[in-house]
């Protein structure tokens, strides 16, 4: 008997580690012979922790379980008061287009034997028979784009670092996810890690780079854990090292653990923390693609971004660019998060609106109360009232709306949010996490929480200040923490004006 | 405890490495439990720092300790998901059970803010010495008061 108990986090902060010990525990007493498998998580995280078990027809989920819940699953499956029938055929799993998490939460993590016989592999092999040249093009033709948030396309700048001339370039995976509302990197590095790896090795082999790094938050301990077996395991196999898959050619994958700062997620304060000094944004040109880590020649990609790759090598760019519309081409992994029904990942074409994925997919909010605004792209995201619910989820077409894509992350709302409270927090996390490197990001954030207090205590002055402050900010920082912290307020302050006006109080 | 033959053990292991400091100072810290006074120079000697350039890197991440943290670790996420579960209401209760506030360390608790540990969607979320906990509620947040103050 086979069953799944995922050991990502999210599953494992919602008890599955106590039910995998009641399986182990009951299949014993039971004298039961169970092959017990920690995978990734499926992305239901509201079914979390969610038990499989393998039956002919396939995998059978069951969920949200308890400790509890375990002696029924093994002598009463079928009446289980928490099963959800076929993995599978669960609406939410089924209506995706699950490219780059295709395997994740379906095989063993740390088995290079899984990873293959789910179609593992077959990138890295496409990559080593093709030019470096000839991989880049083929990146450029899926039209996939940085995954992290800023949009820009992935196979451009591997071409700029392909055409470097170095005698040492890098592949940087920023794998820095701080945005709340996001937790795909988490994901993925916990349950698909050689996706990661194998991406990295394209963009290594594609671009002349020998060396990659992979830079965690340190708030993401169980997929540092991954991510260093994972290596490990690549290495021993020979998918790593000196001689990748018998090529002849190098590629070696080293993880490293941040300390803590937001701001290392900006790629050059990133490659700032990762030389070991503070990690203080750089002003751009010279773009790190031409010096980047230690000045050298150097690919920074977002998790995503270079997950997205094996499957883009081993079924062609066309085909990855078939999906999506305009000029958002492919999935797009979206993670639904907040005050909602149904939380978790939901990978996608391009194009879907933003009212199918809150209303349909997610099923609304978790109170059962009115959605009131849902926050896109992280912290630096807008707030976008239900009457946005028509937009389509696209890079260019958020931008039109004042706001942003981001790493697909979104924070719902109900009716109960204080959105002059959310605004509040926007700036006052801009102040905890600036660099302190530009004056309006380091100054203006903490300005900013200063008036929107005056705000709130009704100062009818305060809030023609604050789209003062917004509009430096916005133009003047060197970053995107300084530069997008404005589109939380302002997005709020546009969207539910008579939350900011001085007869707050007294309409109360 | 400081130990200087320890610190030279995790000064070595790290020779060759591109950009170690940070790799240093999270062993450092693992083995000391802080980012002792008595490290920063033989730290800055060995990769031919200054001192300043040391003390400025351990004081801009907010992980790096310069005092030892209590026996038990509390870090409550604040971040914008969490907050739309009550994640603000539920870091009250925890500051008035415990009598402490957020970044202060009392009795052998540290209580901490982090922002998001990537549990958004069974928010709101804590991280409990090294054990994860989402779908925070009054009972849970009561009982890891309890627990902690043990």
């Amino acid at each position: 008997m086979k069953i799944w108990v995922p050991a990502d986090a999210a599953a494992r902060a919602c008890g599955a580690d106590e039910v995998a010990a009641a399986i182990s525990a009951a299949a014993e007493q039971r004298g039961v012979t169970v092959e017990l498998i920690r995978n990734g998580t499926r992305g239901m995280v509201w079914l979390e922790p969610l038990v499989e078990v393998e039956t002919p027809e396939g995998r059978r989920a069951f969920g949200p379980m308890t400790p509890e819940d375990v002696p029924a699953l093994f002598d009463s499956p079928d009446s289980h008061p928490k099963a959800q029938g076929l993995t599978e055929e669960i609406p939410f799993f089924k209506r995706q287009t699950r490219l780059t998490f295709a395997r994740c939460g379906k095989i063993d993590p740390l088995s290079l034997m899984d990873y293959e016989a789910e179609g593992g592999l077959a990138g890295l092999r496409a990559a080593i028979a093709r030019t470096p040249a000839e991989v880049v093009e083929e990146i450029v033709a899926s039209g996939l784009r940085g995954r992290g948030g800023a949009g820009f396309p992935t196979g451009i700048k591997w071409r700029t670092v392909l055409g470097a001339k170095a005698a040492q370039k890098y592949i940087v995976c920023n794998a820095d996810e701080g945005d709340s509302g996001s937790f795909a990197d988490r994901m993925l590095m916990e349950g698909d890690p050689f996706c990661l790896i194998e991406g990295m090795a394209i963009a290594g082999l594609a671009t002349g780079a020998t060396q990659g790094y992979v830079y965690i938050r340190s708030e993401y301990p169980d997929a540092i854990r991954v991510m260093r077996a994972a290596v490990e395991a690549a290495t021993h196999a020979g998918v790593l090292g000196a001689d990748v898959l018998g090529s002849g050619r190098a590629f070696r994958v080293e993880i490293r653990v941040g300390a803590g700062a937001y701001v290392c997620g900006e790629e050059t304060s990133l490659l700032n923390s990762l030389e070991g000094k503070r990690g203080v944004v750089r002003a751009k040109p010279p773009l790190p693609a031409l010096e980047g880590f230690m000045g050298r020649p150097t690919v920074v990609n977002n998790v995503l971004s270079l997950a997205a790759v094996p499957w883009i090598m081993a079924h062609g760019g066309a085909a990855y660019n078939a999906i999506g519309i305009n000029r958002s081409r492919g999935t797009i992994p979206l993670q639904i998060a907040g005050n909602v029904k149904h939380g978790g990942l939901f990978e996608t074409g391009f194009g879907i609106t933003l009212g199918e994925i809150v209303t349909e997919i997610a099923g609304g909010t978790a109170s059962g109360r009115p959605v009131k605004a849902v926050q896109v792209g992280g912290p630096l995201g807008a707030y976008h009232p239900v009457s946005d619910f028509d937009l389509p989820f696209c890079y260019e077409e958020f931008a039109g709306q004042g706001g942003l894509v981001g790493h697909a992350g979104m924070i719902i709302h109900d009716e109960g949010a204080d959105m002059l409270a959310l605004a509040r927090f926007a700036m006052e996390f801009c102040a905890i996490e600036s660099c302190g490197k530009c004056t309006p990001c380091r100054i203006g954030a903490v300005r900013g929480v200063e008036t929107l207090d005056r705000v709130a205590a009704g100062d009818p002055t305060a809030l023609p200040l604050i789209e003062d402050l917004c509009n430096t900010m916005k133009l003047g920082s060197l970053c995107a923490l300084g530069g997008f912290t404005p589109y939380p307020v302002l997005s709020a302050i546009r969207h539910f004006p008579e939350e900011f006006t001085p007869m707050r109080e007294a309409a109360e | 405890m400081f130990d200087s033959a320890r610190l030279a053990q995790i000064l070595h292991a790290h020779e060759g490495v591109e950009g170690p400091l940070l790799p240093i100072l999270h062993d450092v810290q693992e083995s000391f439990g802080h980012i002792p006074e008595a490290a920063l120079d033989p730290i800055a000697e060995a990769l031919r720092l200054s001192r300043a350039e040391v003390v400025g890197v351990v004081g801009f991440y907010h992980d790096f300790r310069k005092t030892p943290a209590g026996a038990h670790v509390v870090k409550l996420c604040r971040a914008e998901a969490c907050q739309s579960m009550g994640g603000t209401a539920l870091q009250a209760r925890l500051e008035a059970a415990l009598g402490q506030k957020m970044g202060e360390t009392k009795n052998g608790v540290t209580l901490e803010a982090v922002y998001c540990l990537g549990l958004c969607a069974c928010a709101p979320a804590a991280l409990v010495d090294d054990r994860l906990i989402g779908r925070l509620d009054a009972a849970r947040v009561d009982a890891i008061a309890k627990e902690v103050r043990a």
